[in-house]
């Protein structure tokens, strides 16, 4: 099948490829790109661990095709440190309050957290869950990756982070 | 999972959407949101030749007044419904719909056409546009025609639509002001189809129904229309014993599968249930 160009920016970075349309976005990413930070994980659109931010969405690479992305603005995880290597707020706050066991679903889980604080900067635990409700972890039971967004939350609003009474 | 190839077409208008799809033969699909249909092509469940993606159609976009009716374009993603004030004001079940359905980064993508046009039994938007007496638009090379939502469903998967069609739009008659609603959804998990799901919209008038219409979601092959269980309520004060009657006459025309949602006894039990649930908020939202 007859390759389509396309061109797309990636993590602020000008990128043009030729690709089959029937890559998927993840594999254009992982495998063309060497973006390893999205992950494969369920394939079937349920995990999450795909998660990558394009034109102001959270959507799952795994059930896009690479061409469908064309002429879009794509931020992965790789794109989240400032260019000297300064951790994003999201990425501190996974570190400090222990988001993380195995890591597999965390570079879905901070990507769809940076949307999910553009669109609003104060959530409650709520809405923190129900935000996040499209990504799996199968190791924390969600109570740090919660406890590490509203830790970044806090630190982007330059209030102090207060812990919910358990 | 990599699907079979395919050729990607991305028309800029629905005119030369419909030209293509009239004109690359039987071996063709289009694609909205693509997470019913991505799935499938990874599964080579489906393996389309030519695939024709309506995103760069502008006018498949957006949400308008016409008259008394709205407007919604078929490409509008369930995000986009949810984020509207004026749908939220006109026609709150929409976005109460919407918010059950899957999860955000699904809804970010998947679009209200995709989900009415697929005929999916699992969806749920179906139901609530036969509950609201909604009408599709659809194109082809001959033109436009409009087919009555409660007219649409035929099977799983198999609809009304032509083939050469695309569902461009959905208009929905706005209900009066004042109205009562609710979408009632049972569901194992976020992001699940629903186990059973009824629609209630209903208007009220010196602290009786006046007017009532009835939709459930995933208890047979189709979408339902629950007509008889509509009627039985209009008149009444929503006291216990109408509503048994109308959730009998609700579960009377359902036929689920027995699945890995519960055997079929049990969902049509649930769609009782979740009618009587959004018959009792439906009532609350209208003041009565």
């Amino acid at each position: 099948m007859a390759k389509s160009q396309i061109s797309m920016t990636v993590n602020g970075k000008k990128v043009e490829e030729l690709v089959e349309p029937r890559t998927l976005l993840v594999h254009f990413l992982r495998e063309q790109l060497h973006l390893t930070g999205p992950h494969i994980g369920c394939e079937t659109s349920h995990c999450g661990a795909c998660t990558v931010d394009l034109d102001g969405k959270s959507v799952k690479s795994c059930t896009m095709f690479a061409v469908q992305a064309n002429g879009t603005d794509i931020r992965t995880i790789e794109g989240m440190a400032a260019a000297d290597g300064t951790l994003h707020a999201l990425q501190d706050a996974f570190r400090e309050m222990h988001g993380l066991q195995c890591g597999f679903c965390t570079p879905g889980m901070i990507v769809r957290a940076y949307r999910l604080l553009q669109e609003n900067k104060n959530p409650t635990e709520e809405e923190i869950r129900f935000g996040i409700s499209g990504n799996l972890c199968r190791c924390t039971g969600y109570q740090n990756i919660v406890k590490a967004i509203q830790y970044a939350a806090a630190k982007l609003n330059g209030v102090p982070f207060q812990e919910a009474a358990e | 999972m990599i699907p079979a190839s395919f050729a990607y077409h991305r028309p800029s208008s629905i005119k030369e959407a419909v030209t293509l799809l009239g004109s690359l033969g039987d071996d063709v699909r289009t694609i909205a949101g693509g997470h019913s249909l991505i799935p499938m092509m990874k599964l080579r469940l489906a393996s389309p030749a030519h695939l024709i993606d309506l995103a760069g159609i502008a006018d498949l976009k957006g949400i308008r007044e016409d008259g008394e009716d709205v407007i919604i374009g078929a490409m509008t993603t369930q995000h986009e419904v949810i984020a509207s004030d004026f749908l939220a004001k006109k026609i709150p079940i929409l976005s109460e719909t919407s918010i059950v359905i899957a999860d955000p980064q699904v809804r970010y993508v998947g679009t209200i056409g995709g989900n009415v046009a697929n005929g999916d039994p699992g969806n749920d938007m179906p139901a609530v546009m036969m509950c609201l007496n909604a009408t599709y638009h659809a194109v082809g090379e001959s033109g436009e025609r409009r087919i009555s939502a409660r007219e649409f469903y035929q099977g799983a998967y198999v609809t009304a639509l032509k083939p050469g069609e695309i569902v461009t739009a959905i208009r929905v008659p706005v209900p009066a002001a004042g109205h009562g609603h609710a979408y009632e959804k049972l569901k194992r998990k976020v992001g699940d189809y629903a186990t059973a799901a009824a629609a209630v919209v209903l208007t009220a008038s010196g602290g009786k129904v006046a007017s009532c219409s009835i939709g459930l979601t995933n208890v047979a092959e189709t979408p339902l229309w629950a007509e008889e269980a509509s009627k039985i309520v209009i008149g009444s004060a929503l006291d216990a014993a109408t509503v048994k009657k109308a959730i009998t006459a609700a579960e009377a025309i359902t036929s689920p599968a027995s699945d890995g949602r519960g055997p079929a006894a049990y969902r049509t039990k649930m769609a009782g249930v979740m009618l009587t649930r959004a018959l009792g908020r439906a009532k609350a939202r209208a003041g009565f």
